[in-house]
């Protein structure tokens, strides 16, 4: 094996950097001597710069519109005629390991492509183990930086049009000017990242190198998709999740459920034990404050509006639409809120102010039946509840006289995944014993 | 109304500051009866005589010299570089001397201008065409200035005589005859020394210049936005010392990228000193990093081929710029 360097050369004596315009030979390509291999452009010229030897362009350093101080290293040509008839080099040197995280276009191969490794993504000079600080330093500017932290923006979640994908400031004014997307995840529901987390330098580790098998069907993110993986992602990052699971016993509600619902179909509403627990939620988060805030750099936020995201599985993905002033609504209001916004959830007729500015969430992984959910936190909120499943369930029951029975009561378990950060455990717990106090004996005169 | 060219604009300037006050005088190489190399004097001498229009041998250091006793004992005398690049014959007296009288003599002040043609583009050779106010911005104690516009060439020359500190006037001699304008009769034209001139607005980028280059980034902004969309701000220092800040820290919170350009050659220019001062003010504004459009670290070629390789062109202002507004 020889590989022999190509370097960026100096094109006069004041210069010290240049520009890498254009590659016009790719990976695998075979070059001859003095074969013109790549553009460059300095302040004063523009030259195609030739290959010092014959061979086979082996691997390129430097990418288009990469600026690089002279005598970098910018590719490698192999000129082994062993090595160049041996199999192709892996592509795996060359794809960076981790797709650019805001790259203009995802590398995406709709139809397989025969194996030609030459798919390397647009990516910048990624060196795979970079820390955020580096991400963002390349990826930004101090002035967009600046704005970010000003707007408490995800800069990772901001398409990018400058050189390399960098986000500008023409693409953070025209991201506030157009606010989140008319329908968005709790990515957007939510003002993205609370910026605090950022101090420091945290190690990115880069995902697995995934390669599409033949017959495999790649489906490039939606944007639904891309800021629902990026805002589960960070939300993992920025908190200490945290769950405490409660049984509660939903017998009284089941009944009061059943005496009510005819009345309540007459006014147009689907009485469901959501509605139910919505009201309880509601009517607790006042006395639980901690549980009704957001951290910012290193405060807590206590909201003072009670806004009560509820989670709505769509076909396409996944939303947060939010009943405002959730504490002042009765059982109806709540009722009627939550079925109003996942119908028009399922229909795309949200507004984008309705899935922001939540405080508390509430997901229902139980309606597939499911036992208990282990939800991830809808940044900045600080807790997030998963209703079981409710289903009728043998219990020991305690008569007056101290005998023990086995019966029948309807019940289901309740997960609340807290931000440890600034909810302790006994803040958590006492929260849902007051949950499972208001259920298990929820006033008639509520209903 | 006829049009005032820059020459003839500072000669304006002289003769206004010459009839209003009697303790200006100039001195200098041929400036009197000839009219100066550039006849930037031409019948000045005729109208104030040879006492305050003074031809002198050829030694710029006793110009300087002659001059700075002269402004000790009250006068407001005005020196003549036949060609800017002599003053270096002057420099141990300007720096060791003039700028540090104040300071060393109990504030005695020593309100004196020196001026001459700096600047190249006229085939002049390495000897006829150096810019050289880096080599003096680095003087506490002197002022400089460098006008671009016929306005501003008789506004400085009348404000830097009438300073109570030495100001060093860089007059770029390309822009003698090619640069004109009508000047209003009648009203007094005085040019604040230390403060920009915002010869462009723009949004999108900024070029910080001055001098001669001025003409060349506002081609090149015209240029930028009928061929690319582009609105760009183009700001006329104008002073380079003191220079004027908060005109740079405005600019570049307005539009965060930021183009340098100078016909100095780079290394040690004052483009360096500008990106330096954004770097302490404003370095959160910035969207794209600082670059500089200069003369290559040559001296300046005689050969007209080479002359317009080295300096900073037009073209270059718009490649540098479209690279800016791509980052």
């Amino acid at each position: 094996m020889a590989k022999i360097d190509v370097i960026m050369p100096q094109m006069g004596e004041s210069i010290t950097e240049g520009t890498l315009s254009k590659w016009l030979k790719k990976v695998g390509d075979p070059v001859k001597r003095d074969e013109p291999i790549f553009e460059i452009s300095t302040d004063k010229v523009d030259a195609e710069i030739p290959a010092p030897m014959a061979g086979v362009l082996a691997e390129v350093l430097v990418q288009e519109g990469q600026t690089v101080a002279v005598q970098t290293v910018v590719a490698r040509i192999e000129t082994d005629a062993a090595a160049v008839s041996a199999p192709a080099p892996t592509p795996a040197a060359i794809v960076p390991p981790v797709p650019p995280p805001a790259a203009p276009a995802p590398p995406a191969r709709v139809e397989p492509v025969p194996a030609l490794p030459l798919v390397a993504p647009p990516a910048p000079a990624a060196a795979g183990d970079e820390s955020l600080e580096d991400r963002l330093r390349r990826k930004s500017s101090p002035l967009v930086r600046k704005m970010a932290a000003e707007h408490q923006l995800d800069l990772s979640a901001i398409p990018g049009s400058g050189l390399a994908g960098r986000v500008t400031k023409g693409d953070v004014l025209s991201y506030l000017e157009k606010g989140p997307p008319p329908v968005a995840p709790p990515a957007a529901a939510a003002p993205m990242v609370p910026a605090s987390p950022v101090a420091g330098a945290v190690h990115l580790i880069p995902g697995p190198v995934v390669e599409p098998w033949e017959g495999d069907r790649v489906e490039p993110w939606s944007r639904i998709r891309k800021l629902t993986a990026d805002h589960m992602i960070m939300s993992r990052r920025v908190s200490a999740h945290v769950q405490s699971v409660i049984e509660i016993d939903y017998t009284r509600v089941g009944q009061l459920r059943a005496a009510k619902k005819a009345d309540y179909a007459g006014r147009g509403v689907n009485l469901t034990y959501l509605a139910f627990i919505a009201k309880a939620v509601a009517d607790n988060l006042r006395k639980h404050p901690v549980l009704n805030a957001a951290v910012m750099g290193e405060s807590t936020v206590f909201r003072r509006e009670i806004n009560l995201g509820v989670a709505v599985a769509l076909d396409w993905g996944l939303i947060v639409p939010v009943i405002r002033h959730a504490d002042e609504l009765s059982l109806l209001g709540l009722a009627r809120a939550i079925s109003d916004l996942a119908e028009r959830a399922r229909t795309k007729r949200l507004n984008p102010d309705e899935i922001q500015r939540g405080t508390f969430s509430i997901t229902n992984p139980g309606g597939f039946g499911t036992f208990i959910g282990l939800p991830v936190l809808n940044q900045p909120q600080s807790a997030i509840l998963a209703v079981g499943t409710i289903e009728k369930r043998p219990a020991v029951i305690t008569a007056p006289d101290g005998t023990d029975a086995l019966g029948i009561r309807t019940k289901g378990m309740l997960a609340l995944s807290f931000d440890h950060r600034i909810v302790d455990g006994a803040d958590a717990d006492r929260f849902l014993a007051d949950l499972r106090k208001s259920l298990e004996g929820f006033a008639e005169n509520a209903t | 109304m006829a049009e005032t060219t820059y020459l003839e604009a500072i000669r304006q300037g002289l003769f206004e500051e010459m009839a209003r006050d009697e303790r200006v005088f100039l001195l200098g190489e041929d400036i009197g009866a000839f009219g100066g190399a550039f006849k930037v004097t031409e019948g000045l001498q005729a109208r104030f005589g040879e006492d305050r229009v003074i031809d002198t041998p050829i030694a710029e250091v006793a110009i300087v010299g002659a001059a700075a006793g002269a402004a000790h004992m009250g006068f407001r005398p005005v020196c003549e570089m036949q060609f800017i690049d002599f003053m270096s014959n002057a420099y141990s007296f300007l720096t060791n001397y003039v700028a540090t009288a104040r300071y060393r003599a109990g504030g005695l002040a020593t309100p004196m201008v020196v001026r001459g043609p700096s600047g190249g583009g006229v085939r002049g050779g390495p000897f006829h065409s150096q810019n050289v106010e880096a080599a003096y911005l680095h003087t506490p104690g002197l002022k400089i200035v460098c006008p671009a516009t016929a306005r501003d060439a008789k506004g400085l020359i009348k404000s830097a005589i009438r300073d109570d500190d030495p100001v060093l006037y860089l007059e770029h001699k390309y822009l003698y005859r090619r640069i004109k304008e009508h000047l209003p009769e009648g009203e007094e034209i005085l040019t604040p020394i230390g403060r920009a001139r915002l010869a462009r607005e723009g949004k999108d980028l900024s070029i910080i210049t001055y001098s001669a280059m001025v003409f060349k980034a506002l081609e090149a902004a015209e240029q930028l936005e009928r061929e690319d969309g582009l609105s760009v701000e183009v700001l006329d220092l104008r002073s380079l010392l003191p220079m004027d800040d908060a005109a740079i820290v405005a600019t570049v919170k307005k539009t965060s990228r930021v183009l340098i350009a100078h016909e100095d050659t780079r290394t040690g220019g004052v483009a360096g000193e500008i990106t330096a001062r954004i770097n302490d003010l404003c370095f959160e504004w910035l969207d794209a990093p600082v670059r500089r459009v200069c003369a290559h670290d040559v001296p300046l070629p005689f050969a007209p081929t080479l002359e317009d390789y080295v300096l900073p062109q037009t073209a270059d202002l718009v490649k540098a710029a479209r690279w800016l507004a791509a980052y």
